[in-house]
């Protein structure tokens, strides 16, 4: 443990921690990429005096999934959940900088969390259906926050969530089961279903694949490649064999910093920086 | 190498009689037998019961003496506990009624929207009140609610009845203050620090994932508390709700003080009443009649086994209503 705890440092510490100067992407490689959607503008999270997040300005692009990988304790889940304002449920969590969706700051004095927790659906590492609820009203549960109440649009809507999300065919019989009665696989293909069904410009996921078996990984990552032809997504992930397979761009954080942001190719072949270097072939993570 | 030696050189060495038979045994026999008592001393109360009580029973029959309303231990030594028995449900029922919103609202102010150093005071508060003893809460009424009640509620809305509509009246009663209505209010306000407390608990247990989920999918406070929250916390809270109803019927002080003891039937809303363990506490010392006492014996079955049953039905609703399948994997 030691021994590899001091190699794992000794990786790290080839370069000196560089000033935030390199996080303004040169983006010569990603040039083919289309627009932005999202963008972070020194984005920062503190907690008390600890900085979770520290200076992370990158955009997220239109149609397109990024990728955010690091060690454990890194800020990749901290820094996503900023993107829709999930911060705010805890007191003691500051958050500074910008936060843009389409150009407009979601920080913003007038800006409504709760919109914007509509833009930007979110997905969970545990998967989080309300157990008692029907499969049917669990898809449907945001839409009904807005006032949706036509019986035969929601009916729509839900079989829709849960053709994208995967899920249909398995459940069309049972939508009227409570949501808790599902496999842990199914029931985070449910929980896509719900963040799908308010139709969001932006769906963040949080290790989504963590708590799955490796069958049930694999489809959610299949579900990914096909939710990008309609979706923006942020995809945290431990696992760097899955940021290879299922993002467009990666972004490596490395104790609450961004060390590199780049197309995942680059990432994965051919990084700029040392430390994402090690991490990428395994010697420290 | 040298710990390894060390722990064997520990096991070879024989241990003291004291470590290593009777220190067991002992906590072993004391621990079983403790426990074991519990269930003897709750069959023998229930035994007891039974046994003073069956001769009130064998002479009124069972469903006789639960369903006969006369009540008559000085001329006719006739005994029925349908007086009480109504008289204790409808004060417990009512008072629960009375008491679940207030209860439910002020446990998710206390848990979801105080803020922390407001929630700990009310909350201690809560188990305060709770902890007052209910001969307090009894004097307490007799001083302050009853003649308050009286003036501004009961006499007032007597008066209009009189004026107005008086076919109400025999349904309102006279206003004397000490009746149905006093105690079940006095009742319900002794339940909600409990339904309080309980419900605060089954909150505080609903998981993170499972607010933060709702507020995911753009949901506002009050939307997370109807969507993830209390659906979630159900079983705790109506297993809460059902054990703080079991405690209304159990309550005695307070209700003896201010019911007006008597045992009418049909009773009326602001009229004097009685319940189960109000005749009880009234009427042990004063029973020189075998069948009397007797009677009181087999109300205090009657109690026994109704408890029972509410906290037998407490135990299923948290069993049934409790969420497992839904997080863990």
């Amino acid at each position: 443990m030691v021994k590899e705890k001091n190699r794992a440092e000794k990786a790290i510490s080839y370069k000196k921690p560089e000033n935030n100067s390199h996080n303004i992407l040169k983006l010569n490689s990603m040039s083919q990429l289309s627009d932005v959607r999202m963008e972070t503008k020194k984005l920062s999270v503190q907690y008390g005096d600890h900085y979770g997040v520290k200076d992370v300005s990158i955009p997220v692009y239109n149609k397109q999934v990024t990728a955010l990988i690091g060690p454990s304790g890194c800020g990749k889940t901290t820094f996503l959940r900023a993107l829709n304002r999930m911060h705010e449920l805890n007191r003691n969590i500051k958050v500074s900088g910008e936060v843009l969706l389409d150009g407009e700051n979601i920080y913003g004095d007038k800006v409504n969390p709760v919109i914007i927790r509509r833009k930007i659906g979110m997905v969970f590492q545990k998967p989080t259906p309300f157990p008692i609820m029907s499969i049917f009203d669990n898809v449907v549960a945001g839409l009904k926050l807005t006032g949706t109440r036509d019986k035969r649009y929601l009916n729509e809507v839900c079989e829709k969530a849960l053709s994208q999300a995967a899920l249909f065919n398995e459940v069309k019989d049972r939508l009227n089961t409570p949501g808790g009665k599902l496999s842990g696989g199914q029931q985070q293909r449910l929980s896509i279903a719900r963040a799908l069904a308010i139709e969001p410009e932006v769906i963040l996921m949080d290790e989504p694949t963590s708590s799955l078996d490796p069958l049930s990984s694999m489809k959610i990552e299949e579900l990914i490649n096909e939710l990008k032809e309609k979706y923006s997504i942020v995809i945290v992930t431990h696992n760097m064999q899955q940021a290879s397979r299922v993002s467009d761009t990666t972004a490596f954080f490395y104790m609450g910093e961004l060390i590199e942001y780049d197309s995942t190719n680059k990432i994965f072949t051919n990084p700029e920086n040392r430390k994402t270097e090690n991490y990428i072939t395994g010697k420290f993570g | 190498m040298q710990k390894r030696e060390f722990v064997n050189s520990i096991y070879k060495k024989s241990l003291s009689l004291i470590y290593n038979w009777l220190g067991d045994k002992i906590f072993l026999i004391t621990i079983v037998s403790l426990g074991i008592s519990i269930i003897l001393l709750a069959l023998g109360m229930a035994w007891v019961l039974l046994y003073e009580g069956h001769t009130s029973l064998k002479v009124h029959g069972v469903i006789g003496f639960l369903t006969s309303s006369e009540w008559d231990p000085a001329v006719k030594l006739r005994f029925g506990s349908l007086p009480f028995l109504f008289g204790t449900v409808v004060t417990s029922v009512g008072a629960l009624v009375i008491a679940f919103f207030p209860a439910i609202a002020i446990a998710i102010f206390i848990a979801e929207y105080a803020p922390k150093w407001l929630g700990n005071i009310i909350e201690n508060m809560v188990h305060l009140i709770a902890a007052i003893p209910s001969v307090v809460v009894g004097i307490w009424g007799i001083f302050v609610f009853v003649p308050w009640m009286r003036e501004v509620v009961y006499q007032p809305v007597y008066t209009w009845a009189l004026e107005n509509n008086s076919s109400l009246l025999p349904i309102l009663g006279n206003p004397i203050g000490y009746g149905m209505a006093s105690a079940t209010i006095i009742l319900a306000l002794m339940i909600i620090p409990f339904t309080t407390a309980l419900t605060k608990d089954a909150i505080d247990q609903v998981p993170k994932e499972q607010r933060e989920a709702a507020y995911a999918l753009g949901a506002t406070h009050w939307e997370v508390i109807r969507m993830a929250v209390t659906p979630y916390a159900r079983g705790g809270i109506m297993a809460g709700s059902v054990l703080s109803f079991g405690r209304a019927i159990g309550e005695t002080m307070a209700v003896a003080m201010l019911i007006g003891n008597k045992n009418n039937f049909p009773f009326t809303i602001f009229g004097p009443a009685a319940t189960m363990p109000s005749v009880i506490i009234n009427e042990f010392r004063e029973a020189v009649e075998n069948l009397h006492l007797s009677s009181l014996m087999a109300i205090g079955l009657v109690l026994f086994v109704i408890s029972l049953i509410v906290n037998l039905f407490a135990a299923y609703i948290t069993r049934k209503l409790s969420i497992t399948g839904g997080q863990s994997i």
